[in-house]
């Protein structure tokens, strides 16, 4: 019941802001949607609480959706323990983020219709996660998309923003394809679409082959790889990963709600809740592990030279949704959960920091125009900072926990394919704290860049923005001690219970096999990594510069996010535009319409002729219809 | 007699009629008659449409066959009788046309010359299309299935646009061109098998030979209809030139005629002939989808951009009905209904602009989304119905099309998926052209939001969208018992199946 509340809430709390908004006003509108939020988060934080104390719940069914030969789906919310954490972190993460939004959209033009779309978003989260069979969880994944889209050309007057918008849907669609096309595999497969039903019918299934390139594959593994190319484009994964940056176009809040907390890691959601799946599927975990760890490392060397600061933490998403789907990929499941949990509090608490800087400087997001915040944004600063500190993974803070346990099961793994993740996932805890201290020096510290007009509207965020920040530092700096042992200790396995499946030979089983240099090496990097920011933009701030000139190549190279955006244009945009031009004026008008036209011109005197004398009688076409008849009966008694 | 108790069927079929002798005896010019017209018009409609709820809710969905059949004799020399019945394939089409009309008949409030020809013609066209979706006589179903080109040629020649003669012509030339070759195949059944009842002959057998002849006449004839690809260049002129509710009727329920007949007449009849054009049809299905999804990106006109989308989601519609999968038929028939209602309440939503003195083309709109937000949010519902997005009537029939496909061949489920891609392509760069961006030119700022009139259109069919997508159960459950019989029949009638199937299991 708690759960059918939490999801709920937020969907009524979106139709009071999105339709009652004639009748309401704008300020009860808001606060309907932000009220029902507060309720979803406790609900949702109560079926957590309850689901501890009293064991999960099984599903509870609402209604049919539909049934057509075996495909049958229900609206049905699953409750396990997976489940129940992401419903939590869910709830409580919008529901912050909902708070904040009240300060600072405060001056936007159509701030109900922003408040609708950030409900309607949570609605269609927790749809995702409550899932209990394929369709329901596709359901809230496009749901997502959809309202990402929305949100990210909210403000539609701006090209780049509407831009931005229809690539991520675009980019978003070519993994739901692949998505869709895996739900009918394993439909055609398992003939369910049901979790259990499949869960526990991969064991009768592990022998079946599927013929395609003209050669024959286990079943399970082209199934694993068409649904991990499904989360590579909503977790914007290597290839598929050229949306999320453009995505900053949207507000702030939703860049910490959909682009870093929730919407991006349902990818990694969703490869946990079908481990049971990947487990049999090794080849498949050898593709997530490895473009996972390929994210990882790509998206943190360009989150080192990028400047504005959104992207700077778009790009830091990017990077440690690698390191979860590394973690998932040596099938280290619970790791993975425990990265997003942390990730989600982290990173959502750096986006509305970021946000608060925003505000404070006028709408200016470029770092080299900052500087020197530090005492006039204490607040926003030590937020900030717990935020840094925990993407940077240093102890006590949350990210120290999770990214060392996904590093550690990779090492274990012992597979060439982990230790390719290992190696990179340990380069990229350097660059990590590298640019998460870039980010922070450049913005906080040093003398002021910005020009005097904006220096002198600098001013700390009002209360509703701040309180936020607070919460999610509190959240940054205790959840990794405070779930390591329960999400990843001994315990772990009674903990998820059959919400996750752990294989037997998974690193989950002995994550402290490993030589002490190999456990240290991860956070050696990332202090490292800080010393050399704090080199770079504190004691010879002109180092930077002098390297950008000298390696003015590679600079270039990463400045461009390794030209993907060019060479997608050039490869697929603009062919796609032209063969447009091409398929229509050519094809359609010249070659199809052709034909018949050039026997239409014939014609065409004579039925000018024959409209201008009828105007409405039907005689005539009668006739005509009684002559072809004739015609065709004669042809056919004299064939015949 | 049947379970209504009286004629129910020809009832709704003829009662049209009713409507236009009423409108006949009305005297006077245009304008004096004008708001009369109208009236006769909506309530005829609204009283037929009434009369197919009933009809809907004493339809027994778990009998199979056909129900509230009639029988009279007519040609009775011959063996050819009128006879009428609906099963669960036919029940929705005829309620799709019933809806539609109406609303057709809402939107015509701009036509404002020769009124009562143009409501007569759209209340003939009602009668000759539900007449069609009812009759099981092959002669019978011909009949109307011709008569429909009569007032669809009237409405496009005479109120259309201003190409409207070439577009009307062209129209007629093709469809006619192609019954045509459905008449020799009516004559030559009749004559072997001495009968044109439909339920008999999807009984009867015929040899491999003929039913690939019979098949191809049908293909030229249902093929046209339903814009398969190559035979849809009539179709952008066609719907481009036709005035609005002729628009609506023709990409909402006409384009439907082809598509039921594959599946009332090509598959059940010759499953040999529709089973060996399995990887033809499924060709014409994906070229339809991509090369034509690629033509409607290139588009410069609204109303033009959502006919080639109309065009690609029939190739979607037809790949499924070939997969001869209870899956793949029944997302057939759910992508007919919800392409009916998304494509009426897309062109609606270039009739709004249009009664707004707007022209279509996209680069001279934008922005409307400021000052138009109703208007703005139903056409994102629309447009998003169109792109199968889940909780839309339009994502069951793509998703159940993409598993039936996938039962069959992996590439034809993948690239028959691939519209999920390319129709978001085209639609949001629609969407973006229309809604958002800064305005064109300054009257755009001036345009008012939707009037009650209008929200008599959109919101029904915006409601129809939503129910039909988050409980769909209560259209296909009348669709299983028909369906599941066809699949049946078919399996059963051929010689070990020669599909293209993929799996083996070791």
């Amino acid at each position: 019941m708690l759960t059918l509340i939490a999801v709920f809430a937020p969907l009524i709390g979106a139709i009071l802001a999105g339709v009652g908004r004639p009748f309401l006003g704008k300020t009860l509108s808001i606060g309907a949607s932000v009220f029902f939020m507060l309720v979803s988060a406790a609900a949702g934080v109560g079926t957590l609480l309850a689901g501890l104390q009293h064991g999960v719940a099984p599903p509870l069914h609402l209604f049919n959706w539909f049934s057509v030969g075996g495909f049958t789906a229900d609206w049905t919310l699953r409750q396990d323990m997976l489940t129940l954490v992401m419903v939590a972190m869910v709830s409580v993460v919008s529901m912050v983020i909902h708070v904040y939004s009240i300060g600072y959209m405060g001056h936007d033009r159509t701030v109900p219709r922003f408040f609708a779309y950030i409900s309607l978003f949570t609605f269609a989260m927790l749809m995702l996660v409550t899932a209990n069979n394929l369709l329901q969880l596709f359901f809230g994944w496009e749901g997502v998309g959809l309202v990402s889209y929305l949100l990210i050309g909210y403000w539609y007057e701006r090209p780049a923003a509407n831009a931005a918008a229809i690539k991520a849907f675009i980019v978003n669609r070519v993994g739901d394809l692949a998505f869709a096309v895996g739900i009918a595999l394993i439909y055609f497969i398992f003939h369910t679409i049901s979790f259990d039903a499949i869960f526990s019918a991969i064991s009768a299934h592990t022998g079946d082959h599927y013929r395609l390139f003209g050669t024959s594959f286990s079943a399970l593994e082209v199934i694993g790889v068409l649904l991990f190319i499904g989360a590579m484009g909503k977790s914007a994964q290597f290839f598929l990963h050229t949306w999320l940056a453009d995505a900053m176009e949207g507000p702030t809040p939703i860049s910490a709600l959909i682009h870093a907390a929730t919407m991006v890691a349902a990818g990694v959601f969703m490869v946990v809740r079908f481990s049971p799946l990947f487990n049999a599927a090794p080849v498949a975990l050898g593709m997530i592990t490895l473009i996972g760890g390929t994210t990882a490392f790509f998206a943190g060397t360009v989150g080192c030279v990028q400047n504005d600061i959104k992207r700077i933490i778009a790009y830091s998403t990017c990077s440690q949704l690698g390191y979860m789907f590394l973690a998932a990929g040596v099938g280290a499941y619970p790791v993975a959960i425990f990265h997003l949990i942390d990730h989600a509090f982290f990173k959502a608490l750096l986006f509305l920091a970021a946000g608060s800087v925003i505000h404070a400087m006028s709408d200016e997001q470029d770092v080299r125009l900052m500087g020197g915040l530090a005492r006039k944004l204490p607040v926003t600063w030590a937020m900030m900072l717990f935020g840094g500190l925990a993407l940077a993974g240093i102890p006590p803070f949350s990210g120290y926990y999770s990214k060392d346990a996904i590093l550690r099961a990779a090492y274990v793994a012992h597979d060439p394919v982990a230790m390719y993740g290992w190696v990179l996932g340990v380069a990229t805890a350097g660059l990590t704290a590298f640019y998460t201290a870039r980010l922070f020096l450049l913005t906080f510290h040093g003398p002021s860049r910005a020009p005097r007009h904006v220096q002198e509207h600098v001013h700390e965020s009002p209360w509703v923005m701040l309180v936020p920040l607070l919460v999610l530092g509190f959240g940054a700096l205790t959840s990794g001690f405070l779930l390591n042992n329960i999400f990843i200790g001994t315990g772990f396995a009674q903990f998820w219970g059959s919400s996750i499946q752990v294989a037997a030979n998974s690193p989950m089983h002995h994550l402290d096999a490993l030589p002490g240099w190999a456990s240290l090496a991860p956070l050696v990097c990332a202090i490292l990594g800080l010393a050399v920011a704090f080199l770079f933009y504190v004691l010879v701030p002109s180092l930077p510069g002098a390297l950008s000139q000298n390696f003015g190549g590679l600079y270039r190279f990463l400045l461009n996010k390794w030209y993907f955006d060019e060479i997608y244009d050039a490869l697929l945009v603009r062919p796609s535009l032209r063969l447009a031009k091409f398929a229509w004026r050519f094809g359609d008008e010249q070659v199809i319409d052709g034909v018949p036209n050039g026997l239409a011109s014939l014609t065409a005197d004579a039925a000018t002729q024959t409209v201008k004398l009828q105007t409405g009688s039907i005689a005539l076409y009668a006739f005509i219809m009684l002559i072809g008849l004739l015609g065709f009966l004669s042809l056919f008694l004299w064939v015949r | 007699m049947n379970q209504a108790g009286f004629p129910l069927l020809s009832l709704i079929t003829f009662l049209p009629l009713a409507g236009v002798f009423y409108i006949a005896t009305l005297r006077g010019d245009d304008a004096a008659v004008l708001c009369r017209v109208r009236a006769a018009a909506l309530i005829t409609s609204l009283v037929v449409l009434g009369l197919g709820i009933y009809l809907w809710s004493q339809f027994k969905p778990d009998l199979g066959g056909f129900q509230f059949v009639e029988a009279a004799p007519w040609l009775s020399g011959l063996n050819v009788e009128y006879r009428m019945g609906v099963d669960g394939i036919s029940l929705f089409l005829i309620l799709l046309t019933l809806v539609l009309t109406p609303i057709a008949i809402l939107s015509s409030w701009s036509v404002t010359t020769r009124v009562r020809g143009f409501f007569s013609a759209l209340l003939l066209l009602e009668t000759m299309t539900t007449g069609m979706f009812a009759a099981t006589d092959f002669v019978l179903f011909y009949i109307f299935f011709e008569a429909v080109l009569l007032p669809m040629y009237l409405i496009i020649g005479v109120w259309g646009g201003e190409r409207r003669i070439y577009a009307a012509v062209k129209f007629f030339l093709f469809t006619l061109a192609g019954s045509l070759f459905m008449l020799l195949a009516v004559v030559w059944v009749w004559y072997h098998a001495g009968t044109t009842d439909i339920p008999t002959l999807l009984h009867t057998h015929f040899s491999a030979s003929a039913q690939m002849w019979l098949f191809l006449a049908f293909l030229a004839s249902f093929g046209v209809k339903a814009a398969v690809w190559p035979l849809h260049s009539w179709l952008p002129d066609a719907y481009g030139e036709a005035p609005l509710p002729g628009t609506i009727m023709l990409a909402a329920v006409l384009s439907k005629m082809g598509a039921y007949g594959f599946l009332r007449f090509a598959v059940p009849m010759l499953p040999n002939a529709a089973t060996a054009a399995e990887p033809l049809m499924f060709t014409l299905g994906v070229v339809a989808v991509i090369y034509i999804s690629y033509v409607a990106l290139a588009q410069t006109d609204m109303k033009r951009m959502i006919a080639y989308s109309s065009v690609a989601h029939m190739g979607v519609i037809i790949i499924g009905i070939f997969t001869f999968t209870v899956e793949g038929i029944e997302g057939a028939l759910f992508q007919m209904l919800s392409h009916g209602i998304v494509i009426a309440g897309l062109f609606v939503c270039t009739g709004v602009l249009l009664a707004r003195g707007e022209g279509l083309a996209l680069s001279r709109l934008g922005g409307l989304a400021a000052r138009m937000p109703a208007y703005a949010a139903l056409l994102m519902l629309f447009t998003l119905a169109n792109v199968g997005l889940p909780g839309t009537s339009g994502f069951i029939g793509e998703i159940l099309v993409i598993v039936g496909a996938l039962k069959v061949n992996f590439w034809v489920s993948l690239l028959g998926g691939a519209g999920m891609i390319l129709g978001v392509a085209y639609m949001l760069v629609l969407v973006r052209a229309v809604l958002f961006d800064k305005f064109t030119h300054p009257e755009l700022a001036k345009l008012p939001d939707l009037r009650p009139r209008e929200y008599a259109m959109l919101l029904p069919l915006a409601a129809m969208v939503l129910w039909m997508g988050i409980y769909p159960d209560s259209f296909t459950h009348a669709f299983d018992a028909p369906v599941t019989a066809l699949v049946q029949a078919h399996a059963a009638s051929l010689t070990p199946h020669t599909a293209l199937a993929m799996v083996t299991t070791k």
